[in-house]
């Protein structure tokens, strides 16, 4: 007779866990020589206050009812539990703030490899710190991140989540027409874009930046790529994009990213730089983030923030995927 | 100003030939021919009917049923797919990213009933919901929310004609070619859900790490397969 436990959760049994374990202790060791402190907050937290941060945010898996009625969550990420903890327990101190955390968050996900609705995510949030100093250290601390973790080859994704909402803006497309090209450009289905673009009453040129953009990723040469499309939306972007890779490539991390004008993230309160983290030795996301600047201000502490969260269960994957490549290459 | 270092480190990064996963069935013959005239070597796969994965000199070809291939893209098994827009809709929830639309093996995804058959009426009118038979539950689902229908879907696995003739449903959602396996059975198009067609898809993150040669290969397979 087996006892059944809820779906996309699981257990851990000791060979497992102590491989997961080291990951966590130099994902720890590096986020402390940054000068990082470790926060825990509660895994379960009021569904509003989770809400106030993100109405758009990541699939809440679990709700429930306390004894006195109210409505509780799971967190679905740690983000916004760590922006509630600055906004409560930091309102009068001077910032900038510098948390990591080691945690479980649970989605509504249709669980799979690497996919549970229970899982651990390892991160770090700057906050009080602004696009020139703070998103530089963050993707530093990310790089150094993945190289404790042994994942040398792993590239980070480097993309701009205000690009297309401010060339929307500039285009005039508004209401249903902007929410189906998001969509659309959220789930990369560029067939699906191309139609959504073409029943726009917008010149063709227009038309072809809106296209192009969603594909251009690469070096530092798209951005020069970006730039021929013109726009003032365009201008800005690749104008903050050429900045931050400047200051990447003073703190020798600049190597490893991958520029992307594509890139969305599917959580609703990134601002300006986002990031993605891929290996080349397996098909899913390792982690991302990205700036949030106006999530602080949505708890009444308004302060410029930028972090990012590794799946260490997919990274712990990717380490053995890794593994067994350099196995098979060695023989 | 800033050189390009990232994608000369990227070049470096990635490893052996694409690996693109190839629908048996309907598509298989369509996709071939594509593949031809990109210049890549089909007649291994055409004559051999037995292996499941073939080697080329520019891609390893992985054949497998339409339906498996998200599955595979989206963990990164194969960094390229060919399927058709029928089997992405219905698992949309696998998350591939969606290239291009490569024309051929054009299908309509229909609502159908039996020829001068009340019953599909008659069922949503009398008894609050039609019993649709159907091989496609989610896409079937979708089409009578977003029409404001109720509909009982019944998923069935082999012929779904079959349902509607012994009276386990009063109707079928299914994909179309010719319509005559529908006229065969008595069965008669009622209302057109979509058109489809055969689809290139990418696994996310080949698409970021290996972008130039997959764009270089989505340029060639745009061109191959304009109508």
């Amino acid at each position: 007779m087996t006892h059944p436990i809820p779906p996309g959760t699981r257990d851990i049994l000791p060979d497992e866990m102590r491989e997961l374990r080291a990951l966590q202790a130099s994902l720890c060791e590096v986020f402390e020589r940054f000068g990082y402190g470790e926060v825990a907050t509660p895994t379960i937290e009021y569904d509003d206050v989770l809400a106030q941060g993100d109405e758009r945010g990541a699939p809440v898996a679990y709700r429930f009812f306390d004894e006195r009625g109210k409505l509780l969550a799971m967190r679905s990420d740690m983000t916004i539990p760590i922006a509630r903890l600055v906004a409560n327990r930091f309102a009068t101190v001077e910032p900038p703030f510098r948390f990591f955390y080691i945690g479980s968050a649970y989605r509504a996900v249709r669980p799979q490899r690497g996919q549970m609705r229970e899982f651990m995510q390892a991160g770090v949030e700057l906050i009080g710190s602004g696009a020139t100093g703070g998103t530089p250290e963050v993707i530093e601390v990310l790089s150094a991140a993945l190289d404790a973790a042994g994942l040398t080859r792993a590239v980070i994704g480097l993309g701009d989540a205000d690009l297309y909402p401010q060339l929307l803006d500039e285009l005039g497309v508004s209401g249903t027409a902007r929410r189906a090209i998001t969509d659309r450009l959220a789930s990369h289905d560029l067939v699906g874009l191309e139609a959504e673009v073409e029943a726009l009453e917008i010149g063709t040129s227009e038309r072809e930046t809106l296209l192009r953009l969603a594909n251009l990723r690469g070096g530092a040469e798209v951005l020069g790529q970006a730039r021929e499309l013109g726009g003032d939306a365009v201008e800005r972007a690749t104008g903050r994009l050429t900045t931050l890779f400047e200051a990447l490539r003073e703190r020798g991390v600049a190597d490893r990213v991958s520029l992307d004008l594509g890139l969305l993230r599917d959580l609703g309160y990134y601002t300006g730089a986002i990031v993605e983290v891929y290996d080349p030795a397996v098909g899913h996301v390792l982690g991302g983030g990205g700036r949030y600047d106006e999530l602080m201000g949505r708890f009444g502490r308004p302060l410029a923030a930028a972090g990012f969260a590794l799946y260490t269960e997919r990274v712990h994957i990717a380490q053995a995927e890794e593994e067994r490549l350099a196995e098979e290459g060695s023989r | 100003m800033i050189g390009s270092g990232a994608s000369g480190g990227l070049a470096a990064r990635s490893q052996g030939r694409l690996k693109l996963a190839v629908s048996r069935g309907a598509l298989y013959p369509g996709t071939l021919d594509l593949l031809d005239r990109l210049g890549v070597d089909t007649s291994e796969a055409r004559s051999d009917s037995r292996s499941l994965v073939f080697s080329t000199p520019e891609l390893d070809l992985v054949t497998m049923r339409p339906s498996d291939v998200p599955t595979y893209v989206e963990a990164g098994a194969a960094d390229l797919g060919i399927t058709g827009k029928d089997v992405l809709s219905e698992q949309q929830d696998r998350a591939v990213y969606e290239l291009l639309d490569l024309h051929f093996g054009a299908c309509r995804m229909v609502l159908a009933g039996r020829r001068g058959d009340q019953r599909l009426d008659e069922g949503e009118r009398r008894l609050g919901a039609m019993r649709i038979a159907t091989k496609y539950p989610r896409t079937a689902e979708r089409y009578f929310e977003d029409t404001g229908r109720q509909a009982e879907i019944i998923e069935v696995k082999g012929s779904v004609e079959l349902a509607p003739l012994v009276g386990l449903a009063d109707g079928i959602v299914d994909l179309v070619d010719t319509g005559r396996t529908l006229e065969e059975n008595d069965l008669e198009v009622r209302e057109e859900i979509t058109a489809c067609t055969a689809r290139l898809v990418a696994n996310r993150v080949a698409h970021k790490l290996r972008a130039s040669e997959i764009d270089d290969l989505a340029e060639r397979m745009r061109e191959a397969a304009r109508p």
